[in-house]
């Protein structure tokens, strides 16, 4: 342990923004889409650590050379959610891209949790 | 009402700050209303020589955003429709906005409006506004 009192422990995540998300599901899985404007691809994490799914976003844009900040309705460098997966939903198969600052993310159902019409057998 | 702060604060002071701006906020609006909650959210910065203005407005196509500069205020609007979920899908957090958008923002004086580019990035428009040359200060040379 260092003797630094001002820094965030190691294990406790730094403070970020909350993206807005949609989130959808239907019969085959869930579709999560969420506002990260100012991430890039590769300043994007997506994480699944046990049933949590954990997206973190650095925000990188070009700022000029000593600017000073006026106004800022985002005033924290990064995104971070977590949400919550229940047991269904395939946390391997997670599909994920992100385009012009919005990220979309596709969770399969486990497919024993997927729907099945279930034939009846009528014998006369 | 201006605050001066940097930009990236990561401090429990910068924090403290933060939390207190907003309540202030709250109590002492804009005549145009609060800045903070509208989308797009935006980000304003000035340097000697330029205005700096970043609009958040990812899931757009730029071209669709209208940016105008007229007696001195920027006005940003345009449209972002987000389609229905599927019938048969069941919508269980919705948090993205839809729908038209409108913000404005007041400039300094010694803008020059021509000069104003706009690029969009990440789903990120920035624009930059140039200073009058006359405004910009100058170190004056002792001879």
């Amino acid at each position: 342990m260092s003797n630094a009192v001002d820094k965030t422990p190691d294990n406790a995540p730094a403070a970020g923004l909350l993206p807005p998300t949609n989130v959808i599901e239907d019969a085959q899985g869930i579709t999560l889409y969420a506002d990260l404007p100012g991430v890039p691809k590769d300043k994007l994490t997506l994480q699944v650590d046990g049933d949590k799914l954990i997206i973190e976003g650095e925000l990188n844009f070009a700022i000029p050379e000593g600017m000073e900040s006026i106004h800022a309705d985002l005033d924290l460098p990064r995104y971070r959610r977590v949400f919550t997966l229940s047991k269904e939903l395939d946390s391997g198969k997670v599909a994920a891209e992100i385009a012009n600052g919005v990220l979309t993310l596709r969770i399969p159902k486990a497919a024993h949790a997927q729907p099945r019409k279930i034939e009846i057998q009528v014998t006369s | 009402m201006y605050f001066h702060r940097s930009f990236f604060p990561g401090s429990i002071f910068a924090e403290l700050e933060r939390l207190q701006r907003g309540l202030e906020q709250t109590y002492d609006p804009s005549i145009r209303g609060g800045l903070r909650g509208g989308f797009p959210a935006l980000n304003i910065g000035s340097t000697p020589q330029s205005v700096e203005i970043y609009a958040f407005a990812p899931g757009i196509d730029p071209a669709a955003i209208e940016v105008q500069i007229e007696k001195g205020v920027l006005t940003l609007a345009g449209e972002r429709n987000l389609p229905a979920p599927p019938k048969q899908a069941t919508l269980h957090i919705g948090e993205r906005f839809s729908g038209r958008f409108r913000r404005v923002v007041s400039l300094p004086d010694d803008v020059e409006p021509d000069s104003a580019t706009a690029k969009y990035r990440d789903g990120v428009l920035h624009i930059s506004i140039a200073r009058k040359e006359s405004a910009v200060p100058r170190r004056i040379s002792i001879q």
